[in-house]
């Protein structure tokens, strides 16, 4: 009521872009951090009573969830105009996280062995998926900073970024893959992924 | 509950075994008439109706008919068998069981010349069961034991768990214990027996039929096409647990191998 009229006029979508441009992106990464540990404190304190593969889960589940995310970024300022852009790099970083305290959980906690760890690497397919998933990832993350933006050239950088798109089919098939019978949070993943990238194809006029 | 030298089960072997507590047992299941989680069969199976229960015996019997659970057990001794239970997937537990051998009840009934096999089912009550409206499985769940696996003493109906009677979630009120084979062999909440000359279709083999035999024997050295079963986690551990190697048919060799002379088990498997 009190505001100026030239800011209420303001579509809503522009008024959220100002307000999520005030927003600092940093405290997702210390939100992020908290999230992981508190599901690691619960798998600690007995919220099941097989608690490595529920954590196992819980990491991959959330690195799935901030895949998705990361990649409603650029459909949803395409099709609303709303820019979440900002935010991009810490989650794709946190998604990062997430698989690799997943394959941490899965390689330390469950398989134990490293000979057993290398074995289902190699003889079980859903596994490898997962890691070629981990692997396409690795780079991301690693670029994921100014500086190897500034030395790889905003095109270069766009390009090797790309990656996450088969990063991502391959982690909802690896999650689709494990589940014995018709389940259904798997596929919906898969089917959010592949939407969320077919959005991105090129429209033919 | 009778005392364990009773029972088939060595007492050396079962003194060894340390049973996991009924809140694993009752929390960790999995039924997949109740959805694919292993904490759905907790959340939904109070709904399944296991009163008035009538278990059909057909097929090569001399006494077919609908029975009640009371009319089966009736004259038996409920006997207390420590077992291990391995399931497919990779994580076993050690569960105090309550039951009768199968084949006293199959001697009730009369087995007739010609019956080779023993087929079971699974109650289906869709308005009690999310999986089976989702369609989570082919339902009616199947199963099926050759005939000297089903008249081996190891395989028990069991009806209770600690001297209680079993959750619903566990299969409540009568479901059969294969201790020696996958848990999906060990069908629960039973409503038919079926004595048949022909092997029976069971759920799984048919879902996935290069994932899961007819016979499910638990065997290290045969890996699942998808994961290693050279070891497990016995569930209750915590989240350090290390896992245990897999005993040869889950501990029961001396028991049972000479079910399976001159089979080829990685064929049948």
């Amino acid at each position: 009521m009190s505001a100026p009229g030239s800011v209420a006029a303001l579509p809503l979508v522009q008024r959220l872009n100002g307000i999520l441009r005030r927003l600092p992106a940093w405290p997702l990464y210390p939100l992020g951090a908290a999230w992981m540990a508190w599901l690691f404190w619960r798998a600690l304190s007995g919220v099941s009573v097989e608690p490595i593969d529920w954590l196992e889960r819980a990491y991959g589940e959330t690195a799935l969830q901030l895949l998705v995310a990361g990649l409603a970024v650029t459909p949803l300022r395409r099709f609303t105009g709303l820019s979440l852009l900002r935010f991009r790099r810490a989650l794709g970083l946190l998604c990062f996280a997430f698989v690799l305290a997943h394959l941490t959980v899965w390689a330390i906690l469950d398989v134990q062995a490293l000979d057993a760890v290398w074995a289902d690497i190699v003889k079980r397919p859903y596994v490898t998926i997962g890691m070629t998933a981990f692997l396409l990832l690795l780079p991301l993350a690693l670029t994921s900073n100014d500086w190897s933006i500034r030395r790889l050239g905003g095109a270069a950088w766009r390009r090797l970024h790309r990656l996450v798109y088969p990063a991502a089919v391959l982690g909802a098939v690896h999650y689709v893959w494990l589940a014995r019978g018709f389940a259904i949070e798997p596929l919906v993943y898969l089917a959010l992924i592949l939407g969320l990238l077919a959005l991105r194809l090129p429209r033919r006029a | 509950a009778a005392g364990l030298g009773l029972t088939a089960v060595p007492a050396r072997a079962a003194a060894e075994l340390e049973p996991n507590t009924l809140e694993q047992i009752r929390n960790y299941n999995n039924f997949y008439e109740f959805g694919y989680d292993k904490t759905d069969p907790a959340r939904h199976a109070g709904a399944m109706v296991t009163r008035p229960w009538t278990i059909r015996v057909d097929g090569l019997v001399e006494r077919p008919g609908d029975y009640a659970p009371e009319e089966l057990l009736a004259g038996l001794e409920v006997e207390e068998r420590i077992y291990r239970l391995r399931c497919v997937e990779g994580w076993s537990m050690v569960i105090p069981w309550n039951g009768v051998e199968l084949a006293d009840v199959l001697a009730k009934v009369g087995v007739r010349d010609g019956a080779r096999f023993v087929a079971f089912e699974t109650t289906v009550q869709p308005e009690a069961m999310p999986g089976v409206r989702r369609r989570v499985l082919d339902f009616p769940y199947l199963e099926g034991l050759r005939l000297d696996e089903a008249l081996h003493p190891l395989t028990i109906l069991a009806t209770g768990i600690y001297g209680e009677p079993l959750a619903n979630q566990n299969g409540a009120p009568i479901r059969l214990v294969v201790p020696w084979k996958y848990g999906f062999k060990s069908i629960k909440s039973i409503v038919r027996i079926s004595l048949t000359a022909e092997q029976p279709p069971t759920t799984w083999s048919r879902t996935s039929p290069q994932e899961y035999g007819f016979y499910a024997n638990v065997n290290p050295h045969v890996d699942h096409p998808r994961w290693s079963q050279a070891s497990e986690r016995r569930i209750g551990g915590g989240l350090f647990a290390g896992r245990i190697p897999t005993l040869m048919f889950n501990g029961y060799e001396a028991e049972v191998a000479a079910l399976y002379e001159g089979m080829d088990l990685v064929e049948n498997f």
